[in-house]
């Protein structure tokens, strides 16, 4: 508040009424140009943060900390994959961003001390914080997944960030005989895009059908449900029928470890040799958050949804795919969602003020095959500690209806992307 | 689609521990949850599970409400001889499956 005299308690308590008097004016310009804001991550979550955070209140001081100088985006890279769009149409970069005011530095953040509200970045210096905002998106737990490591990662691929992997999965597919098997290991819940091992077995299968008809592609699933489940599970009958099969929790499709050596992943009930594995393990919250305390015993990062402040690190604010977020999934909307909120929450706290709850949009769009798409959109609020679906709200596509409608929705992804990635980079 | 998944060795050496999986899918109702209606969603789980090698009970357990849906049951045994293994799960309403599987021992 920029009261420049010691006072007690008892004191402060007595000068309430100057106080709240103060307080109906502006607060004092030096506060908040002092307020240093620092973004940890460059996806959706981190980028989005960091502008609205400048949009909010230019006078913050706002760095975003990212070591890649490029962004690839995951949404829509599952049509890299089958060929249908380059890599480079994923790809993004930081320039505009930084013309908007934000300090954007090109390094990995290595350390975090929340007493000292620092964060130590890979070339030795340092960065200090009033308020640090992470949005580390997921590391792969390859630990979880015996026999899976980077070097097997290069055999079969997870393909679960965006860039090399995408490339590699596409040039095993490219290179595999008619007739091959192709085996997606799906992980527990939770996991970044929840529909996207199903897209990608559409797209995957719409690449075979198209240019390699006898191939096959079986899904091996630690769950028993998925998102979307009926909507996927109708456009394989419609699309490919015969050509995907998908292997449930129930039914033995948990795969417990890799043998990289012969392409095979192993369940309770059997092995299942691949030409091309592409294998996504079980994740956790980037590991920055662990690094700053952020994460509690499920690898995640517990916050108040009200502000997305950290439940175990005051001043430290998560979002995107490494926060609890209750009901709302991993997504690149939710992060977007998310990092617009967070940002007012985070000026708000800044200029003393308490952050109002917010509601939250997200929109997950799938598609089935080029011009069939469809989607599942929720609306969120604080509920209880976490985000809950505001009944009522969203909802997904209809089960039957013509195909007009599927290439509509298609075309509405196709918006979406140009639209988010415009909100976030353009 | 069989409701019974089995995974035993197909081949041992005399005196070896081979462990032995099952998973049966079963809903497993616990019968203490309602509809929105109010009313009690009745009871229908698998109450028990029996494995015989070559006739001789070598594994049963007791299954309760708290236990989750489709249960996998793993455990292990000292191969002794070539033969059969048995498998039965008994359960509410006059639910009764069974499946089999072949060890050749050496």
């Amino acid at each position: 508040m920029g009261i420049n005299h010691r006072m007690s308690r008892r004191e402060f308590v007595g000068a309430g009424a100057a106080a709240v008097t103060a307080l109906a004016f502006p607060l004092p310009a030096f506060a908040q140009a002092a307020a240093r804001v620092v973004v940890i991550g460059g996806g959706f979550g981190g980028a989005s943060c960091a502008r609205a955070l400048k949009q909010i209140e230019p006078k913050l001081q706002v760095t975003l900390v990212e070591p890649n100088r490029t962004f690839t985006a995951c949404p829509f890279s599952n049509n890299v994959i089958a060929g249908l769009r380059s890599l480079e149409e994923q790809q993004f970069g930081y320039d505009k961003i930084a013309a908007g005011g934000v300090t954007v530095v090109a390094q990995a953040a290595t350390a975090v001390d929340a007493k000292a509200r620092t964060v130590g970045l890979a070339d030795g210096t340092s960065l200090a914080y009033d308020r640090l905002v992470l949005s580390p998106g997921v590391d792969l737990r390859f630990e979880a997944l015996p026999g899976y490591d980077e070097a097997a990662a290069a055999k079969m691929p997870h393909a679960w960030k965006a860039g090399e992997q995408t490339l590699l999965l596409r040039k095993q597919l490219e290179a595999m005989d008619d007739g091959g098997l192709v085996v997606i290991a799906a992980p527990a819940n939770p996991f970044r895009c929840p529909p996207g091992p199903y897209e990608r077995a559409c797209l995957i299968a719409h690449y075979l059908k198209t240019k390699k008809p006898r191939s096959k592609l079986i899904i091996l699933d630690a769950k028993d449900t998925f998102s979307k489940q009926r909507l996927f599970q109708n456009a394989w009958k419609e699309l490919y029928p015969g050509m995907i099969e998908w292997v449930s929790l129930s039914q033995g499709g948990k795969v417990n470890s890799v043998d990289p050596a012969t392409n095979t992943l192993i369940t309770d009930f059997g092995n299942h040799t691949a030409q091309v594995a592409n294998v996504i393990p079980p994740q956790r919250a980037g590991r920055i958050a662990t690094i700053a305390g952020a994460t509690d015993n499920t690898g995640w990062c517990a916050i108040d949804p009200l502000t997305f402040e950290s439940k175990s690190a005051p001043n430290i604010h998560v979002i995107g795919d490494a926060c609890i977020a209750g009901s709302m999934p991993k997504s690149a909307f939710s992060a977007n969602s998310q990092a617009k909120a967070c940002a007012s929450a985070v000026a708000t706290l800044i200029a003393g003020r308490a952050p109002e709850a917010p509601k939250l949009i997200n929109t997950c769009y799938s598609l089935a095959a080029p011009g069939y798409g469809f989607s599942v959109a929720g609306v969120y609020q604080p509920k209880n500690g976490l985000f809950a679906d505001v009944e009522g709200a969203g909802g997904v596509s209809p089960a039957d209806v013509p195909r007009d409608f599927r290439a509509r929705e298609a075309d509405y992804a196709q918006s979406w992307f140009a639209t988010i990635t415009a909100e976030v980079f353009g | 689609m069989t409701s019974a998944l089995i995974n035993v060795p197909a081949k041992a050496k005399r005196g070896d521990i081979i462990e032995i999986k099952t998973l049966m899918s079963h809903i497993m109702e616990t019968g203490y949850r309602h509809t929105a209606t109010g009313e009690v969603v009745p009871r229908d789980i698998i109450t028990s599970f029996a494995c015989r090698y070559n006739g001789t009970e070598i594994f049963r357990a007791d299954l309760f409400p708290a236990i989750a849906a489709n249960p996998f049951i793993t455990f292990f045994t000292t191969a002794t001889a070539s033969g059969k293994f048995e498998f039965e799960w008994i359960g509410d309403n006059g639910f009764s499956e069974t499946a089999s599987a072949s060890i050749s021992v050496e």
